[in-house]
């Protein structure tokens, strides 16, 4: 018997792991940060570089694709080459991706914090850096692919299959989210508009938590329980029953981020029945996990590896029972938009992903250096750091979401709201956001031992760069009598017609879907307006200040909220919503209906400082709003970018669209003026500060539906006989 | 909500190829055996130089 020898890189697998570490770090800090200014809003200051909103989406992508992306990545390329018997196709693609990898994340480093986002959520990046996502990770799949392809091993081991499911439907959902219109280098407008755009948005994140932090995880479960447990899987059976029904059922389940929006109720319904059998192969996994370590439990006393695994699948199972039960109506309407949906996130987040993240590093680390971890004392202590500090997060998150969501809800004897001022409800569970920091702060001081550890241990060691295996060659039938791919395919014609159908369905559905979008946004209430220059600006500066992240745009139909809020949100009203901003959390109140409520100047006053209308607020104040400059030289290419998208703005309109926006800012800043607001503790306000533009847009914002008034009316474009969108 | 048949294009696109991917896989025969695939991954191929050590020095 013939028997090949050769190599693992060792190194590509070295350096995902150190990248992991790293950036895992920073994004656990960020979060730390922004979790301490929800307890002093003036914590670091008010620097707009360091604002809650902006670094909100600097937090979720870093822990998300930086720390867990890496993760996966540091697991596929140790375990992949061992269980196809063959080294990473091509060490060059490693490198392109390893290298392109941590690129990515230095670009959204370098753009989330200074206000360049989509606001789509964990899909915040903008244009340029989503085409470098694409190609990466079409790298990273072709190398994948190709090492599975050469394989020496005729079996494929489930986790491969994890794997293999990672990788198309990341590709699928990550394309199909990002079909956007770009107006300048470092801005675009989503395709899609309103609720087709949540629609879209929810169905890529709910699906990048099912295939971004599920199933490449449950591939290192099945590879990593039984390997630190020298036993195998429980049952391989039920593991191929699992990965099956559950990437079937998986991707039809993002609705239930829309329950009670304005998204067609039978979307939603579609939603919840397949979150709920979700709990089935989600349970059969976290099973097949833990009863593997059936008469190992005496090891799991002992090994660190074992103990972050066991807590790591646990968590996974809590998680996936709470996902089905928060995916039912009633559950829904209380713990949605509350702090209960953050703690569910951490606990998948720091226990399920930062738990098998730890377990891999201390199970590979002592492995790739030939030597022995260098404190298993120091890897307990870890372990009790992460689980206390999840505990300490994840339940006062419980706990305050559900007394302020009750608190949101609740009516006195007489039928008002018995707490109609939201601050109320902030104000009564701040100590819950301590409690959370504390938590988070134990996690962090863990995964600082850790990193401590693994390098003290990576230290005792040498690297293996390349470590030697052998394993029996393949004998290819094909061997001898060669043929060309296309020539084998000819020989089946039923698959080579099955291709060729998903081929053109492909480019049909790319060539036909933007029209048929486009039309389908016909407005179905007849006074709802696209947005004017000045609002388009002042919307841009919502999106960048990231207020979409502490505040929804959209009013549940339960009187609890029309009573607070206004009428309910409806679907017509946000057709010219490229991207839609209905938002997940409400830290602060909803601002749907936030147009005509207060007076310019209260707005001004809140925006400069929030504590002066609403005493004891945790909004940070934005007081640069009041002294940067409105962005007015995009304005035209924004114009003609959100008309590529299907907003009715009549052609040539990019031309006077600015003296639109200058009249429109003149007119509001001549109102502030007279009400005395002419400057602000030394501030001038002149019609070219952001503030402004905010303004017009918070003012135009759930008006529409009322019909009496024309955004444009008044406007130099109004009196050039309505030169600005067309009627419908 | 025209953009529901892009993604259930989309969706159905995914679920085919791994619909394909389930007959590929039954029928060269993946998971004819439910056993054996378990524990081999369990053994790592060292090169044999070092398994003939491993065999005489239990200590690995």
């Amino acid at each position: 018997m013939a028997v090949d020898t050769f190599h693992y890189d060792n190194k590509i697998v070295r350096n995902f792991g150190i990248a992991a570490m790293a950036f895992g770090i920073i994004g656990f800090l960020v979060g730390l940060i922004i979790a301490l200014k929800l307890i002093y809003p003036d914590f670091l200051g008010f620097i707009p570089e360091l604002s809650y909103g902006r670094l909100r989406p600097l937090h979720t992508n870093a822990v998300i694709f930086a720390f867990a992306g890496n993760a996966i990545f540091y697991g596929v390329y140790y375990s992949l080459p061992r269980l196809c018997k063959a080294p990473m196709w091509s060490s060059t693609l490693s490198q392109i991706h390893f290298w392109g990898w941590q690129f990515i994340i230095l670009s959204a480093v370098l753009t989330l914090p200074f206000g360049i986002t989509t606001s789509k959520e964990y899909a915040e990046l903008e244009w340029p850096i989503d085409i470098a996502i694409t190609i990466i990770w079409v790298i990273f799949g072709i190398n994948m692919i190709m090492t599975i392809l050469k394989r020496r091993e005729k079996h494929l081991y489930v986790a491969i299959w994890f794997y293999i499911a990672t990788f198309v439907t990341v590709a699928v959902l990550h394309v199909v989210n990002s079909f956007e219109v770009p107006a300048t280098m470092l801005k675009s407008y989503s395709l899609y508009a309103g609720v087709q755009d949540a629609l879209v948005q929810w169905w890529y994140g709910h699906n990048a938590v099912a295939f971004f932090l599920t199933t490449p995880f449950l591939g290192i479960m099945y590879y990593f329980i039984p390997k630190a447990a020298n036993r195998p899987i429980f049952s391989y059976r039920l593991s191929i029953v699992h990965f099956w029904s559950l990437i079937f059922i998986y991707i039809w389940a993002g609705p239930h981020h829309l329950l009670y929006t304005s998204l067609p109720g039978w979307a939603q319904a579609l939603g919840t029945v397949f979150s709920l059998m979700l709990i089935a192969p989600s349970w059969g996994g976290m099973l097949n996990g833990l009863l593997t370590l059936r008469g190992a439990w005496d090891k799991v006393r002992e090994d660190p590896v074992l103990k972050f695994l066991v807590v790591g699948v646990t968590a996974y199972g809590m998680v996936t029972f709470e996902g089905p039960m928060l995916s039912i109506a009633n559950v829904n309407a209380i713990a949605h938009y509350s702090d209960y949906i953050i703690g569910h996130v951490h606990n998948g987040a720091l226990l399920w992903n930062g738990g098998l993240t730890f377990a891999m590093l201390y199970y590979i680390t002592p492995k790739i250096y030939k030597t022995k971890l260098h404190s298993v004392k120091l890897a307990n202590i870890h372990f009790w750091f992460a689980t206390m500090g999840a505990i300490f997060y994840v339940i006062p998150m419980y706990w305050g979401g559900i007394t302020q969501s009750l608190m949101w809800k609740q009516f006195t004897a007489e039928g008002f709201l018995q707490y109609p001022n939201f601050l109320e409800t902030v104000v009564q569970i701040i100590p819950m956001y301590a409690l959370r920091a504390f938590g988070g702060s134990l996690f962090i001081v863990g995964a600082l031992f850790g990193v401590y550890n693994i390098w003290k241990t990576a230290m005792s060691g040498t690297l293996v760069a390349d470590e030697e295996a052998q394993a029996p060659a393949v004998i290819d039938p094909t061997d001898g009598h060669e043929e060309k791919w296309h020539r084998r395919l000819e020989g089946r014609p039923l698959k080579f017609t099955v291709l060729v159908l998903v081929v053109i369905l492909i480019g049909g559905i790319v060539e036909y879907m933007p029209t048929a979008l486009i039309d389908s946004n016909i407005p179905t209430i007849e006074s709802v307006k696209p947005y004017t220059p000045l609002e388009v600006a002042g919307r841009d500066i919502y999106i960048a200040e990231g207020c979409n992240n502490c505040h929804s745009q959209m009013i549940r139909p339960f009187r609890s909220e029309t009573e607070r809020y206004g009428e309910y949100s409806k679907a017509g009203e946000f057709v010219y919503d490229h991207p839609h901003l209905w938002g997940s959390k409400r830290t602060g109140p909803d601002l749907h209906r936030i147009g005509g409520k207060y007076p310019d100047s209260w707005h001004l006053r809140h925006m400069y400082d929030p504590n002066s209308t609403s005493p004891g607020s945790i909004m940070p104040a934005y007081t640069w709003l009041l002294k940067k400059d409105t962005d007015v030289e995009s304005i035209p290419n924004k114009i003609n970018a959100l008309r590529a998208v299907g907003v009715p703005y009549v052609e040539g309109y990019e031309k006077i669209a600015v003296r639109d926006f200058k009249a429109q800012a003149e007119r509001i800043a001549d109102g502030l003026r007279e009400n005395g607001f002419g400057e602000v503790e030394g501030i001038e306000i002149n019609s070219e500060k952001e503030i402004i533009a905010l303004i017009a847009y918070l003012q135009r914002l759930g008006t529409d539906i009322s019909g009496n008034n024309d955004p444009f009316s008044g406007l130099p474009s109004d009196s050039r006989m309505g030169a600005n969108v067309k009627e419908n | 909500m025209g953009v529901i048949i892009l993604l259930i294009a989309f969706s159905l696109l995914v679920a085919l190829t791994f619909l394909g991917a389930f007959f590929w896989a039954v029928k060269s025969g993946q998971f004819d055996d439910p056993e054996t695939p378990s524990m081999r991954m369990l053994f790592d191929d060292k090169p044999i130089s070092q398994k003939n050590k491993t065999l005489t020095n239990k200590t690995d």
